[in-house]
């Protein structure tokens, strides 16, 4: 996208003292403003709040418990389990990363039917999460694609309940995940690796760079930024998987993630004191991530003022 | 396979190291273009295959496997029963009043917003900022424990209003995108309408407004998408069989339709559709949106 150039700002100073309406400007800010508190920080407050209680979500009175909520999420192994289920998800997600990033760097080189190569690794990002999980139960079921497609290939033996096996389920879902959002990091590499200049690769290719030199030496430095920003995207990313779980096995087979087991015990057990310490204690996690990747990866001065 | 002759031109290397070279760009090439097929094999064989069974007759698909193409690929019949037993014309109904609303919702609050927070001077504009940067750090997922309470009280629940409050104001990608498109907007030509005799609020809809136009489109592109395929703000909040959107017609399939895969395979194909339409259409505001809307 093109974009004007950055005007330096003259005669702003004059131009504000003529009129300036001491009020006007919340008036602009308000809406936004006003839905950003109601459904995110008095949400934050009041799971917070709840999470020190024990309540049903009806009921006009909570019982205060202390922190019994939270002695609970992190000793009852139901609670605690489902963190060891995103690690699936979070490993996968290095299988993800390599292989965007694999297509990224082939596809931003000369290749026929590029833009085709580019739409299809895309395409499964764009569709409705929903959709997915059907497509991947269809896929996964016994007799199924799957199971037909290892056949063909003489690899009979490996056939599983790719769904009901509580050792396998994981990785089925897991790799479902993966096929789903490799397409958006595939992207996000090719528009870093487009935004490095060309001459670069010329200049390093007369001095007798191959294709590897160019990658170690060019395109990783270049866009080192957003592969460090999709790591961290995978940590929480992978702690709040829902949709494909809940959709394709409902949590069941030990698939239940963290999410699930937060929504199950809100809305199906009423237990709405324990489910908000499950959400703070996630919250918490991706906060301190974030806070960690913050100190890792300053931003490159993005000025909003 | 064009690359092997001109690198080696490049280098006149003796005749045996120029054919090693050769061989090793045309074996480079040739697991490229395999890769690449890999790919897209796995990509699109798992969408075929439902595509498939959502063609064949009841009895077909009981006796055909998964891979084998449908007998009549004009046989529209799951497509019928999908699409009245789903009640997905509603389906799609809901969605879309969901999507205008809450899109042109983001849009407005969205661009005023960011026209006061880069155009104005004014006290806590800081603190501002900050809360929607914190708030972009927050998963939408985990606080839904609380945000439901939150909808209830205001009686919301089990109305479009739910969702569509939910997606205006949880967005605050599009107010960053906003913002940073109206700082290469030149102040000049506020203070040229200004000095016409424009007022604040004129400003916004007459020069501002229009010149918006692509980072517009950029967010209604990939807040279209997300809106669309949300599954967990509908499935929590819209209970009722008549304010089913897309996702959660198609969710409801999942109990009775258990063992008649070939209707779920079509509804699938329904919801499916509609994307690769638009995609197909807007493939390359599509990619520009989504890198602008995750790096920004």
């Amino acid at each position: 996208m093109t974009r004007p150039v950055v005007a330096t700002r003259p005669a702003v100073a004059a131009g504000r003292a003529r009129r300036k309406i001491p009020h006007s400007p919340w008036l602009y800010v308000a809406p936004a403003l006003i839905l950003l508190v109601t459904f995110t920080y008095v949400p934050v407050g009041n799971m917070i709040w709840y999470s020190f209680h024990k309540w049903d979500g009806l009921d006009v009175t909570m019982d205060p418990v202390g922190l019994d909520n939270y002695v609970r999420v992190f000793t009852d192994e139901q609670y605690w389990r489902v963190f060891l289920i995103s690690l699936y998800y979070f490993v996968a997600s290095f299988a993800q990363i390599a292989i965007a990033l694999y297509f990224a760097v082939v596809l931003s080189f000369n290749v026929r039917f590029k833009n085709l190569f580019k739409g299809i690794l895309f395409f499964p990002y764009l569709l409705n999460g929903v959709a997915v999980g059907f497509v991947f139960l269809y896929l996964f079921q016994p007799d199924g694609t799957l199971d037909t497609l290892l056949r063909v290939a003489g690899l009979g033996e490996h056939t599983h309940l790719w769904l009901g096996d509580p050792d396998i389920a994981n990785i089925s879902l897991a790799g479902t995940s993966v096929w789903r959002f490799t397409g958006l990091n595939f992207v996000l590499f090719l528009g870093a690796i487009q935004s490095i200049p060309g001459e670069i690769y010329e200049a390093a290719e007369i001095d007798g760079a191959n294709r590897w030199h160019q990658f170690r030496h060019i395109i990783v430095p270049g866009i080192r930024r957003i592969i460090s920003l999709s790591f961290i995207l995978a940590i929480s990313g992978s702690l709040s998987v829902f949709e494909i779980p809940f959709i394709m096995t409902g949590g069941a087979n030990g698939t239940r993630t963290f999410v699930v087991q937060a929504y199950q015990t809100a809305f199906q057990f009423r237990q709405i004191g324990l489910a908000s310490a499950m959400a703070v204690v996630l919250l918490l996690i991706v906060l301190l991530i974030t806070w960690v990747q913050r100190r890792v990866l300053p931003d490159e001065e993005v000025t909003l003022s | 396979m064009t690359r092997a002759p001109r690198h080696a031109a490049g280098h006149p290397a003796p005749p045996a190291r120029a054919g090693r070279v050769r061989v090793l760009a045309a074996t480079a090439s040739t697991a490229k273009y395999l890769s690449l097929a890999l790919a897209s094999l796995v990509v699109l064989i798992p969408l075929v295959v439902v595509l498939f069974a959502s063609l064949k007759t009841h009895a077909e698909y009981n006796t055909t496997g998964p891979l084998t193409p449908p007998a009549n690929w004009f046989n529209f019949h799951n497509f019928a029963t999908a699409w009245t037993a789903g009640d997905m014309l509603r389906g799609f109904w809901n969605t879309t009043f969901i999507l205008v609303v809450s899109l042109t919702g983001t849009v407005l609050i969205g661009t005023l917003a960011a026209y006061a927070i880069s155009r104005f001077v004014f006290p806590l504009k800081r603190l501002i900022l900050g809360l929607f940067l914190v708030a972009a750090l927050v998963p939408g997922v985990t606080t839904q424990v609380a945000t439901y309470q939150i909808v209830k009280s205001m009686g919301l629940v089990n109305t479009s209003w739910s969702a569509i409050v939910l997606f205006m104001g949880t967005d605050i990608v599009s107010i960053y995108i906003f913002i940073q498109f109206m700082q290469s907007i030149p102040q000049s030509l506020d203070q040229a309408a200004m000095i016409d005799g424009a007022g604040r609020f004129t400003i916004y809809r007459k020069v501002i407004l229009p010149l918006m136009k692509p980072a517009i489109a950029t967010v209604v592109i990939i807040k279209g998408i997300a809106v669309y395929n949300e599954f967990y703000i509908p499935f929590l909040y819209l209970r009722s069989p008549e304010l089913s959107v897309i996702s959660t017609a198609l969710f409801r399939f999942k109990g009775p339709y258990g063992a008649q895969w070939e209707t779920i395979a079509a509804c699938t194909m329904i919801v499916i559709v509609p994307t690769v339409v638009i995609f197909l259409l807007l493939q390359r505001f599509i990619y520009n949106g989504i890198t602008a809307g995750a790096t920004k």
